[in-house]
């Protein structure tokens, strides 16, 4: 409860340090724009154009479906190897033959372009959710399972025997000794996962599915609907930028204080 | 009474014979020192003694009510403050976590520390710094015997001898019973009823040296010339390889 309050309260100084790389961003859309007069509206529509067709479309309700069925898929698969990735990272980083086993398989999964799963979700599932969401869990998993693995693999033996030494009880050491270091680890693999899967979600409804923004985004590009196109970009940067930097990267700084 | 006693004690990591045949006993309001060369056991002794490893064969019986740990390194948590490090113990004890508090920063500003660094990470903290948490961290549960693993060794001479001052004082004051190991012979002399000297491969007992002036009576001359004495000793040259080759 504390260290909510204490997150409320550095927000507005975090915010405020946010002025940076607003002027970055409002530099990108300036050279967008130079882009714009240099190619024409078809290959590149102004910002202010994207914008206008993004509040439009904003006001669709339709849309609005689409992007709940992204964000559904996109939260059930990411939910899904978050829970695993972590519960598995754990059990195989306190056990050395686990460890040493994942380790191939890690690289099969890290290594395997997400493509190559898409068409084969799409042979096993079919056109649907499932595809998408197999190939959301597929390629986050990984990136959360290594972050877990490596915050128990090297958890410090000399703050253990400390820990020891003093007798702390088994849920003060979990909470004092081994919490705060796997967390560490564990959360920034998470932040790195949820990137991951919503990139791919897009890919994978692009390509295996008829409804959700990868969907609209298809039907955009064979439409040569190039604003639209660019709003649903947007769209997508914009919903990543907001987790990212409002919600998770607060957090992040609390939590990793005590680091150098 | 509450005593420490080690008898017949042998340890081997693997087929590596580490410690042989090990007797002593550490009394109430005793300081007893075992020094030696480095790699020769010191540590794995007083892991031993701590209750940190598990005893293989010979005994080990510690009837003293209560024990801490000071570590070389200091050990403290890197994502806890410098109060909460020192309250680690006290909570674990059972402690409630306001009392503790209290308790730590009152132990924290008899250590030197300022209340500026109550709210400092172990990042932020000198060598020295971190070492006095160390030590508050141990003490503030008033121990009645306490392990020391080579607690000075990192210090410069100023802080050295405050904190073994603070020893001393509470050698003098309460009934604290002291286990330090070190390789340090003046520190060993100054602050020891009973000096043990550990010869390495496999870690054995060759000497004891008693000293019965009371630890608050010793100046540095005592200690340099009892330094100067025990350098002349051929057990000392012979275990820490001090002669010429």
């Amino acid at each position: 409860m504390k260290f909510i309050i204490k997150i409320l309260k550095d927000f507005p100084a975090y915010l405020w340090s946010g002025w940076g790389a607003i002027a970055t961003i409002l530099l990108f859309i300036a050279f967008w724009d130079v882009g714009n007069q240099v190619y024409g509206d078809l290959v590149l529509p102004s910002p202010i154009d994207t914008f206008k067709t993004l509040i439009l479309m904003l006001e669709d309700k339709n849309v609005w479906i689409e992007i709940n069925t992204t964000l559904y898929r996109a939260s059930v698969g990411f939910g899904l190897s978050l829970l695993f990735g972590s519960i598995l990272g754990l059990v195989a980083g306190f056990f050395i033959t686990a460890s040493m086993m994942s380790r191939p398989i890690v690289t099969i999964l890290v290594g395997m372009p997400p493509i190559a799963w898409i068409v084969l979700a799409m042979i096993w599932f079919g056109m649907g959710d499932e595809t998408v969401i197999f190939t959301v869990i597929i390629a986050s998993f990984p990136i959360v399972f290594v972050g877990a693995l490596q915050g128990t693999r090297t958890l410090d033996g000399d703050l253990k025997e400390m820990a020891d030494s003093f007798k702390l009880p088994w849920h003060m050491k979990f909470i004092d000794i081994y919490f705060p270091h796997i967390f560490s680890y564990i959360f920034p693999a998470w932040v790195s996962g949820l990137g991951m899967a919503w990139k791919i979600v897009i890919m994978a409804e692009l390509l295996a599915t008829s409804n959700g923004m990868g969907a609209s985004l298809a039907v955009a590009r064979s439409q040569l609907d190039t604003p639209t196109a660019l709003a649903l970009v947007v769209i997508m940067i914009g919903s990543l930028m907001f987790i990212e930097y409002i919600i998770l990267e607060p957090i992040k700084r609390e939590v990793e204080l005590w680091r150098n | 009474m509450e005593k420490l006693k080690v008898k017949g004690l042998n340890h081997h990591f693997g087929f590596t014979e580490i410690l042989r045949d090990i007797n002593f006993t550490v009394n109430k309001g005793e300081i007893l020192s075992i020094v030696g060369p480095s790699g020769g056991g010191k540590t794995t002794l007083l892991h031993l003694c701590a209750n940190l490893l598990d005893v293989e064969d010979g005994s080990i019986k510690n009837t003293f009510k209560s024990t801490a740990f000071a570590f070389q390194e200091g050990r403290l948590l890197p994502w806890k403050n410098v109060i909460d490090n020192i309250a680690l113990g006290l909570l674990a004890s059972g402690f409630k976590k306001r009392e503790a508090i209290q308790k730590s920063k009152k132990i924290a500003l008899r250590f030197g520390l300022e209340e500026e660094d109550f709210d400092k990470f172990p990042k932020d903290l000198s060598g020295g710094m971190k070492q006095r948490v160390s030590f508050a961290r141990a003490l503030v549960l008033e121990p009645s015997l306490l392990f020391l693993d080579e607690p000075f060794s990192a210090l410069d001479i100023g802080l050295k001898k405050e904190l073994q001052t603070v020893l001393i004082e509470m050698i003098k004051n309460k009934e604290i019973s002291i286990l330090f190991i070190t390789h340090d012979l003046m520190e060993a002399i100054r602050l020891s009823d009973e000096i043990l000297l550990l010869k390495a491969d496999p870690g054995h007992i060759v000497k004891k040296f008693t000293y019965t002036l009371p630890q608050s009576q010793r100046d540095d001359k005592f200690t340099y010339s009892e330094s100067a004495k025990i350098l002349l000793d051929a057990e000392i040259i012979d275990t820490f390889e001090l002669e010429l080759k």
